[in-house]
């Protein structure tokens, strides 16, 4: 009774708080917009649907969107992979303390790091101020509002969500294999790519799902950093529903989104699960 | 013959601690050699010195021939079985047997053949497209031997081959190496801290302490002619009496020890002075019991009392108190079938032993 209770409990979860949204949201996007409380009709119409598959705006956006968080993701991987590596070989001590350095940003707000980049990132900030003291640049160079602070602020604030997965797959490998892939002829390169690589790829996938889910969809970032033309699916999303009110587009942009997000996820699954049948 | 292996002054640091201390050895080729020790006796450094994936602080190692001190673990002829296996966990029994001989951009046909030829030797023919996760440890550590034997090592390092297998499996698993061993005629190296393991597999055993050898030699030499005190004692048990040397005839010295209550001799080869302190030892089965005095007069004989006794099967083990308080331990086998016990607690009994038996030892 408590066992089938406690199975119970997660699937209960994610049917009251991600499911049944989901299915509002669905029903709102198959709506048509109206001027009441709620704006939205109790009739059915693809309108909205038709609208963004034919509006090319809408599909550049999503690219971009994509795009972006596509970088970022392979930003974090680039600078994850080393740093997960690299705790993952520290003495047991040492390790927690790096593990606990990661984490620590966690603790200041989220905006407020994100502000901090601003002030690190204007024309007259603190990176700018570097470069014209070192005599690298005799002007500012323009950073606010680009689509590369993007990235930095996107690859900030998600690098510890590609670590920490990448880290627990790390830290479990036996180090033996690496040996003996070089005992048996495989250069220190070649071994990783031979051993590391391939038993790292959980947490690889793992660590690239969730700075991409997030990152797709991510909000303040674009609006803080990026300039006002750099748009984002996030951003479309937020003046679909709070400047346009029009919900049922708002909500075909987000249903759209994530049909987007589990396409890759539910393959990436398939080919995990292959890849432990054993038949390689 | 040549020495196939040759270390000379061998040494490796880690920090402040010397993990082997100025080491030199001789390996021939085709021998089955152990290095026996004590966990952090400098065993397994050694044998990653050999391997390669530890450079030395000093000294070097020559591998028919050949100097091999500085050279990568991926450029020697040496393979390695790791006490983990080191299975490649994402890799088919038979990609894993295969993997050294793909980092040799072997032909493929080539590959395929050496692979079905390791898979036969180790019987693992059915089980070539498994998982390792789908394998018991006993056919992971053929995995492992087999891939480690393919690309035709000049020498063979293995690092606690069985210490991973239960009792049964492992007493299996050593006569199968052994006739590997002899089929393929590669050098084996073995580290083992097991004494057992090491004396069955071995054609010579180096036993090693604080990063130094303490005697190299057959295992008939090692158990029967230990040189040194550790070495009697880490290898099996024995029983030790402290003495002086009272007397040296041409051949044998006496000994008085407290410990016995009796003036003991023993064959005395080594260069002793008379006053000397020494230690006689003898083993627990070369020691005689009985209820009455031994008829025999070269024969060391001492009374003593049945402290405790434990049934074995196969043999059955005394601790026998001396006069002196000294506890004695004798092993004896069952040779006649019988229910009832031969001796009981606190029997008086005499133990004996040929004085060409028990060792002296001077250290």
């Amino acid at each position: 009774m408590w066992r089938k209770a406690i199975i119970a409990a997660p699937y209960l979860w994610l049917l009251v708080f991600f499911l049944a949204p989901f299915a509002i949201v669905l029903r709102i996007s198959l709506a048509d917009p109206v001027i009441a409380q709620p704006p939205y009709s109790p009739t059915y119409s693809p309108d909205s649907f038709t609208f963004l598959l034919t509006d090319k705006l809408y599909a550049i956006t999503y690219l971009r969107s994509v795009v972006m968080a596509a970088g970022a993701t392979l930003l974090c991987l680039l600078l994850g992979f080393p740093m997960a590596y690299g705790i993952a070989r520290c003495s047991p001590a040492t390790r927690s303390m790096l593990l606990l350095l990661i984490i620590l940003p966690f603790w200041i707000s989220f905006l407020l790091r994100v502000y901090a980049w601003m002030g690190l990132m204007n024309n007259y900030g603190a990176i700018n101020n570097l470069l014209m003291w070192l005599g690298v640049v005799d002007q500012p160079v323009q950073l606010m509002y680009t689509d590369f602070a993007i990235f930095v602020g996107l690859a900030y604030s998600y690098l510890p969500f590609m670590i920490l997965p990448l880290y627990a797959t790390l830290e479990r490998m036996d180090l033996d294999l690496v040996e003996a892939a070089q005992d048996l002829g495989a250069s220190r390169s070649r071994a990783f790519w031979d051993v590391t690589w391939p038993l790292a790829r959980p947490g690889v996938i793992a660590g690239c799902l969730l700075v991409f889910i997030p990152a797709m969809g991510e909000y303040v970032i674009p609006y803080l950093l990026g300039g006002s033309e750099s748009l984002l699916i996030g951003r479309v999303l937020f003046d679909e529903f709070f400047v346009n009110r029009d919900w049922p587009l708002a909500s075909a942009v987000a249903v759209i989104l994530l049909l987007l997000l589990v396409v890759p996820i539910v393959l990436l699954q398939r080919y995990q699960a292959r890849d432990q049948e054993g038949t390689a | 013959m040549k020495d196939f292996i040759r270390i000379r002054g061998l040494s490796k640091k880690f920090g402040n601690f010397l993990a082997v201390d100025n080491v030199d050895l001789d390996i021939e080729r085709g021998e089955l050699f152990s290095i026996l020790g004590g966990s952090g006796c400098g065993k397994t450094t050694l044998l990653r010195m050999l391997a390669g994936f530890e450079l030395p602080t000093s000294g070097t190692i020559e591998i028919d021939g050949v100097d091999v001190t500085n050279q990568p673990p991926y450029e020697r002829h040496v393979n390695m079985m790791f006490q983990s296996y080191a299975v490649f966990p994402h890799m088919t029994v038979e990609k894993n047997i295969g993997y050294g001989l793909r980092k040799e951009r072997m032909p493929r046909p080539e590959i395929a053949k050496r692979v079905d030829e390791m898979l036969e030797l180790v019987q693992l023919q059915e089980l070539r497209s498994r998982k390792p996760d789908q394998l018991s440890g006993g056919q992971r550590q053929r995995v492992a031997l087999a891939r480690a034997l393919i690309k035709q090592p000049k020498v063979l390092l293995l690092d606690e081959p069985l210490a991973a297998l239960d009792k049964k499996l492992r007493e299996r698993t050593q006569f199968e190496l052994m006739n590997i061993q002899d089929e393929l005629g590669i050098t084996f190296v073995v580290v083992t801290h097991d004494q057992e393991e090491a004396m069955t597999l071995s054609s010579r055993i180096a036993v090693m302490d604080r990063g130094q050898f303490r005697q190299i030699g057959t295992p008939k030499e090692i158990y029967e002619f230990p040189s040194n005190r550790f070495v009697a004692e880490f290898i099996g048990t024995i029983n030790t009496f402290r003495g002086h040397v009272a007397a040296k005839e041409e051949d044998s010295i006496s000994v008085d020890s407290s410990e016995a209550g009796v003036t003991l001799t023993a064959l005395g080869k080594q260069l002793v002075e008379e006053g000397q302190e020494i230690e006689i030892a003898i083993r627990p089965e070369k020691i005689f019991i009985s209820k009455e005095k031994p008829d025999d007069g070269d024969a060391v004989c001492l009374p003593g009392v049945v402290d405790d006794l434990g049934y074995r099967g196969n043999r059955s083990l005394y601790r026998i108190r001396l006069e002196s308080g000294k506890i004695v331990q004798v092993s004896s086998q069952n040779r006649r079938r019988s229910v009832t016990r031969f001796l009981e607690w606190d029997d008086r009994v005499w133990i004996s032993w040929r004085p060409r038996s028990a060792v002296v030892l001077l250290d």
